[in-house]
């Protein structure tokens, strides 16, 4: 099969355009704010971004002017605070009005499912007596067709493209994830699209050698990245922490509009790629967040032959 | 007996609650502190979960967000957000969850998702608020779910109102049999921590109660921070104030930097 490496300009080039519907997913661990910075510096316009957590990254992108509509199920900086770039979006629609679709996270994640499986739509125990339904009609309640009771359902959700990072993958893309695994096999098997960013290429015997830990197959890849620290200032398990220095920094820097359009320009539209962005950070971020050790005890699968 | 903190008060009174709890759905900050020290102390069994995907966590570390890497190594098992919401919270495997928010009434729902402006409706006041908060999370089927559901909140009148801004996660709603004729399964609200007193809900009406005051606060300082006419349960107590033992594990093991014990 025919290698699907390529540079991430080419992915996003290729792969993300004008008024797509992008999902970049990781529940706070591989979040790839590569991408999403990568995005940012092409342009793109109209996006309808799709994320649990909107985090940091999607702070940017909407403060970049990416976007025109968000769907997600927690607005905040996770154990920070808010999210300032998307409220004075939504508070005062600066720099442009932001449409919002709102779910919880139980919500979000059967969205996913439904679209996954290709569902016309899927049951939760969830909104009742819950003002949500109000503010967003797609989450209605049908009667159960076996004990007539009512329960809530969400339509499915399919976007244009799903950009997952993971910890390695082969170059065909068959993905190996391991820590949080959120709702990353949901979304990717939802998407039109995959692109998957990776820490690290292995050949695909590594992969075969642990078969459990592929989340992702090639099957449904059509893009692979390798960008070491692509999840930065999100984390990879095993590869770096989470830098919570920084979400508390954005956290003051973003309440005011012209420093967020600053760092904008500093970190990202001045920044040729992820490799320059990984150069300017200083060393010492790195040491910082490095984990130290902690692996598992091998598994034996069997020969079988 | 040692000095304490208003937070290490609350740590105290949430983790007593936990007594012979198997297991419990966390939150970040003060519910985590609380988690991890009933379980060194009344409830070693106790089993952390984190809507995050984790199962049976054991963080090095105080976690910054529930989706901290520290609740992942030396857990028991890591799973799928579907995984965790399905077969965990909604397969009826979570015994107590914290909950918190910025406005809660007087049968404990709770609003995590708008402060309103001056528009007037619901839905004009949730297309432009005043304050946008970050909405639901798990909160909402966490509320629905979990089978008991405890909440942690400093007590102000800005928190407790009576009228909500935007329902989020439901409580007992508007009380009396109205969380069991709508089928949610879970029994909602029964205890709400503050920094000045512990309430509990009348088993009839399902309105919050004052169950015990802190140390040293006075039932009318209790009043003032409430936006309704509040009752006391029966005859008022003292909550019991922190021990020397729990006070040691928290300053010296659970929070030694003392970024949430205040």
């Amino acid at each position: 099969m025919a290698s699907k490496v390529m540079s991430m300009q080419e992915a996003i080039a290729s792969h993300v355009h004008d008024g797509d519907m992008v999902a970049i997913e990781g529940f706070t661990a591989c979040i790839c704010f590569a991408a999403g910075h990568e995005i940012i510096r092409q342009g793109r316009r109209d996006l309808v971004l799709c994320r649990m957590t909107p985090d940091l990254i999607y702070d940017q992108m909407i403060a970049a002017g990416c976007a025109r509509k968000l769907i997600f199920s927690y607005l905040g900086n996770p154990g920070v605070g808010s999210l300032h770039a998307i409220r004075r979006a939504v508070e005062k629609g600066i720099p442009a009005p932001l449409e919002i679709e709102e779910y919880s996270h139980f919500g979000m994640v059967s969205r996913y499912t439904a679209g996954a499986h290709r569902l016309p739509f899927y049951p939760l125990h969830s909104y009742t007596g819950s003002d949500l339904p109000r503010v967003n009609p797609k989450i209605r309640f049908v009667e159960s067709p076996y004990d007539g009771e009512p329960i809530a359902v969400v339509p499915p959700l399919n976007p244009d493209v799903v950009i997952i990072h993971a910890q390695r993958a082969d170059r065909e893309g068959n993905t190996h994830l391991w820590g949080l695994l959120g709702v990353q096999k949901e979304a990717a098997f939802a998407a039109r699209r995959v692109i998957v960013v990776v820490e690290e290429l292995v050949e695909e015997q590594v992969i075969r050698s642990d078969p459990n830990r592929t989340i992702i197959p090639s099957l449904i890849v059509d893009a692979v990245v390798k960008e070491p620290f692509g999840a930065h200032p999100s984390y990879v398990q095993g590869y770096y922490d989470r830098d919570n220095q920084f979400y508390l920094q954005w956290d003051e820097l973003s309440r005011d509009e012209t420093s967020t359009q600053a760092w904008l320009e500093e970190w990202i539209i001045a920044v040729k790629d992820r490799a320059e962005y990984v150069q300017k950070l200083d060393a010492s971020a790195w040491k910082r967040l490095s984990p130290g050790e902690a692996f598992a005890e091998p598994v034996n699968y069997g020969r079988y032959a | 007996m040692t000095h304490y903190t208003r937070n290490e008060m609350m740590i105290v009174t949430a983790s007593r609650a936990l007594a012979g709890t198997r297991t419990v759905f966390v939150g970040v900050g003060l519910p985590n502190i609380a988690c991890n020290l009933a379980r060194r102390t009344v409830a070693p069994y106790l089993e952390l979960i984190y809507e995050s995907g984790v199962y049976g966590a054991r963080p090095a570390r105080l976690p910054l967000s529930i989706g901290d890497p520290t609740l992942v190594s030396d857990a028991l098992s890591v799973c799928s957000m579907q995984d965790l919401f399905g077969l965990y919270l909604q397969g009826g495997r979570v015994q107590v969850a914290f909950l918190g928010g910025a406005q809660i009434d007087r049968f404990g729902n709770l609003n995590t998702t708008i402060i309103a402006g001056a528009a007037g409706s619901l839905e004009e006041d949730y297309a432009r608020p005043k304050v946008r908060l970050p909405g639901s999370g798990g909160a909402c089927e966490i509320a629905i779910q979990a089978q008991k559901v405890f909440i942690i909140m400093r007590l102000s009148k800005r928190g407790f109102v009576d009228r909500l801004d935007f329902l989020t996660g439901p409580g007992h709603l508007h009380g009396g049999d109205a969380r069991d004729s709508l089928g949610l399964p879970g029994m909602g609200p029964q205890l709400v921590v503050t920094d000045k007193c512990v309430f509990v809900f009348d088993q009839e009406s399902k309105e919050m109660l004052i169950s015990s005051l802190h140390p040293g606060v006075e039932l009318s300082e209790v009043q003032q921070e409430v936006g309704w006419q509040v009752q006391t349960a029966g005859e008022l107590k003292q909550t019991a104030a922190p021990t020397d033992e729990e006070i040691h594990l928290l300053r010296e093991e659970l929070d030694p930097q003392g970024i949430h014990i205040g």
